[in-house]
């Protein structure tokens, strides 16, 4: 017969002192490890948000991003009459030759931060329908103007609207703030394709081309099309499928996450063990008395198992309202490609499960021992214990 | 002191605890010297003297952004510049990209200038006279050569990327490095020839390398005032901030490492409080003991904090010696290639662990402590837990 579980929720109450402190301990292992899962997922929301499958970025041969890749404008011709690509309002294709580059937000304030630049004919915008502005305009062709994206705007003071941001060889005016739906645009700068490739003398290589296919099927046989063709030696790739290669970056933070996390979560079932230790010698007369009123020696264990996981429990517990409540929705920033890219933590309802598994494992491995301890006891031994 | 005989048999008199406690936290104190000796020797360490003679210029906007190659003459005519060297940084494929070993970092630099700049790098004579012969050679680091299976003469194709083309580099030489090499060296004429008219004249950066370490904040101002009207501003930093530059377009490095630290120390105070307050707990009569014996409640005190802090120092040292054995083991990886050399054992690192275990120990103590020494004696005696 099994003890009831009532007994050890009272122990636990009964030894509150200690039974807070072991939890906190096993609650700040849970968050660190939650704290790293929601990193790497909000990068990866913010990645996945970015990429439309019917948008095709077209890029130089052997470059891996749009910032190392040059297209020279001879070889767009080329490109923009493929069949497949869809339409836009004026009956022209949906093809954006564009300029991707990197500026520096810290003239204004001494700090690097890095961002991308894309540069633009009203066509790339066309394309992104997506991308709105939520205050001030958009900026006009010919005109040293641009605009920032939305989480760049919360997090940069010189990101904001009148301010000036320094790129190629002048000082570029800020006019509006655009929402890109939670995508890696939030973090971009955007201006007018032929002002910025003038200032940045290079009207005649730029970086990359966007289009955007009629359909799923057409946007299959496009890339195969483009990356088949000798002529303009470019390689095509689905825009989500680019990004999802970009979430790469975040691998090596979460490997050390998880490094981390696993270090603490040995260093905390030692601490739960302790713990154990420490309730089974104080309850040596209790375990001797259940052992006469006929409990086995394998309720016994299992009760004392059970009471180490319910303790690891309530810190794992703990530990997710902490990285619930401080961390969900927090925004932070990573370096892609050389530019910053903001995101925000996501604690999900799966890290949540993750985070909820691992302190019960934590517990489980820390309660083992002291439980078996308390199975083997003599009930003689155990009643005369003091 | 006299009591520390008796501190140390009461640290001993429950094993298995003091044993877990110990294990605890010197597991989180591992973690905990790593940090340390990361942030020590990203942000606070001195750099090895055959660093510190060397600056890196680069474009103030970003590293991916180049400057024109005609600054060199203008850098080498500053007073205090010794040596010039431009770079570009490579990159391209090497076979399987998605094989980390054939992921080391690629240079075309001004070949002459290489072992002028690099001093530290031991080649044989020979090796750098075909080295600089050759317009398609290359020179690799040791642990290039020792990871691939490269010897002397070896081919080595490469598809450029940033620069794009299909490039083949003959190795001509081996150099030694006192810090992880995994890096190649090849001559920028090469790269040169491959690129469109337009992309030519144009650099990565300059590494320079300067007459005395002292004068590298003054030497670096100069460069940068020089270029501050030009089109390509420049930024000029040591060698040193200029790998970890490199290494924070990853993230918030140094957010990362403190909020790790932050959760450790956290973690060991509650594992080390915990003990500290059922072992006073347990031995409520014999303190009631101790104090009929005649001693003070600031020995008790004492007792019971140096009882903490023995017990957290000994899971700090311990701690400190596995993080000491895996910083070696980072610096095999290619991360480690960022990280300024380390000692094995580096002074002020172990210091400031040990002492912070020492702390914890202090703190994590002090309530149990102050509530046994102010506990009088009958009561003392009387409790039966």
């Amino acid at each position: 017969m099994a003890i009831p579980i009532a007994y050890n929720l009272r122990n636990l109450v009964v030894r509150k002192t200690t039974t807070i402190m072991t939890a906190l301990g096993i609650a700040l292992t849970v968050a660190t490890l939650l704290a790293i899962l929601a990193l790497v997922n909000g990068l990866r929301a913010t990645l996945s948000a970015s990429g439309d499958p019917l948008r095709i970025v077209v890029l130089r041969q052997g470059a891996d991003s749009e910032l190392v890749s040059n297209f020279q404008r001879a070889q767009f011709q080329d490109l923009k009459y493929k069949p497949g690509i869809a339409t836009g309002s004026d009956g022209l294709p949906l093809a954006s030759l564009e300029v991707v580059t990197i500026a520096n937000l810290g003239a204004v304030e001494d700090s690097d931060i890095n961002v991308n630049v894309r540069a633009l004919l009203p066509v790339g915008r066309e394309m992104r329908p997506n991308v709105h502005i939520v205050s001030g305009r958009w900026y006009r062709a010919g005109q040293r103007e641009v605009v920032v994206g939305k989480m760049l705007a919360q997090q940069h003071r010189s990101a904001h609207i009148g301010n000036r941001i320094r790129l190629g060889r002048g000082d570029w005016v800020c006019v509006g703030v655009m929402d890109g739906g939670g995508g890696s645009t939030d973090s971009e700068v955007w201006g007018d394709l032929n002002q910025i490739s003038a200032d940045l003398q290079r009207l005649e290589i730029l970086s990359s081309a966007t289009v955007k296919a009629t359909d799923a099927v057409t946007a299959k046989a496009l890339i195969n099309d483009i990356n088949n063709d000798q002529r303009i030696n470019m390689t095509a790739v689905s825009e989500k499928e680019y990004y999802d290669r970009q979430t790469d970056s975040g691998v090596p933070i979460r490997d050390v996450g998880i490094f981390v996390a696993i270090v603490m979560a040995v260093g905390s079932s030692f601490a739960a063990m302790n713990t154990m230790y420490a309730a089974v010698a104080r309850r040596s007369r209790e375990i001797g008395t259940l052992r006469v009123l006929g409990f086995s020696p394998g309720s016994i264990m299992l009760s004392f198992l059970l009471e180490s996981v319910l303790l690891s429990l309530l810190g794992g517990i703990v530990g997710c309202l902490l990285a619930v409540l401080l961390l969900n929705g927090y925004s932070t920033q990573v370096g892609a490609n050389f530019a910053t890219m903001a995101f925000e933590f996501r604690v999900t309802p799966e890290i949540v499960a993750v985070g909820l598994a691992f302190a019960v494992t934590l517990g489980a491995a820390g309660g083992l021992l002291p439980a078996r301890m308390a199975a083997r006891k003599e009930i003689l031994d155990a009643l005369r214990a003091v | 002191m006299r009591y520390l005989p008796l501190i140390l048999k009461n640290c001993w008199r429950n094993r298995r605890r003091t044993i877990l406690t110990v294990a605890s936290i010197g597991v989180s104190m591992c973690l905990l010297g790593v940090v340390v000796a990361m942030y020590h020797g990203f942000y606070m360490g001195a750099p090895a003297p055959d660093q510190a003679v060397r600056l890196v210029v680069r474009n103030r906007i970003s590293i991916a952004v180049a400057l024109p190659l005609a600054y060199r003459d203008t850098i080498q005519r500053i007073p205090g510049v010794r040596n010039v060297m431009y770079a570009n940084y490579f990159q391209g494929v090497y076979k399987d990209a998605r094989n980390p070993k054939n992921q080391f970092a690629r240079f075309a630099v001004d070949s002459g200038e290489l072992f002028k700049v690099f001093g530290e790098f031991r080649i044989p004579e020979d090796q750098k006279q075909a080295f600089l012969r050759q317009r398609s050679a290359c020179v690799i680091g040791r642990d290039v050569a020792d990871s691939l299976h490269l010897k002397l003469g070896d081919r080595m194709p490469i598809k450029g990327d940033i620069f794009p083309g299909d490039f083949e580099f003959t190795v001509r030489g081996i150099f030694d490095s006192p810090r992880p090499s995994g890096v190649m060296y090849f001559d920028r004429e090469y790269l040169e020839q491959s690129m469109s008219e337009r992309r030519r004249g144009f650099v990565g950066m300059f590494y320079i390398r300067i007459d005395d370490p002292a004068h590298s904040a003054r030497i670096a101002q100069a460069i940068d005032d020089e270029f501050h009207s030009s089109t390509a501003q420049t930024k000029t930093e040591s060698e040193q901030a200029f790998t970890v530059g490199f290494l924070s377009l990853l993230g918030n490095v140094k957010m990362f490492l403190i909020a790790i630290s932050a959760a450790v120390v956290f973690t060991i105070l509650l594992v080390s409080a915990n003990t500290m307050a059922m072992s006073v707990r347990e031995r409520v009569r014999e303190i009631g003991v101790l104090k009929t014996l005649g001693f003070t409640p600031a020995a008790v005190l004492g007792l019971i904090l140096g009882e903490a802090c023995v017990i957290s120092v000994a899971g700090g040292l311990i701690g400190y010696l596995i993080s000491a054995l895996l910083m070696r083991m980072v610096a095999r990886t290619p991360f480690g290639g960022f990280l300024p050399t380390l000692p094995a054992i580096e002074l002020p690192v172990a210091a400031a662990c040990i002492a912070t275990a020492a702390a914890i120990g202090l703190v994590s103590s002090l309530v149990p402590a102050a509530g046994a020494s102010r506990l009088p004696i009958v009561e003392a005696l009387r409790s039966s837990d």
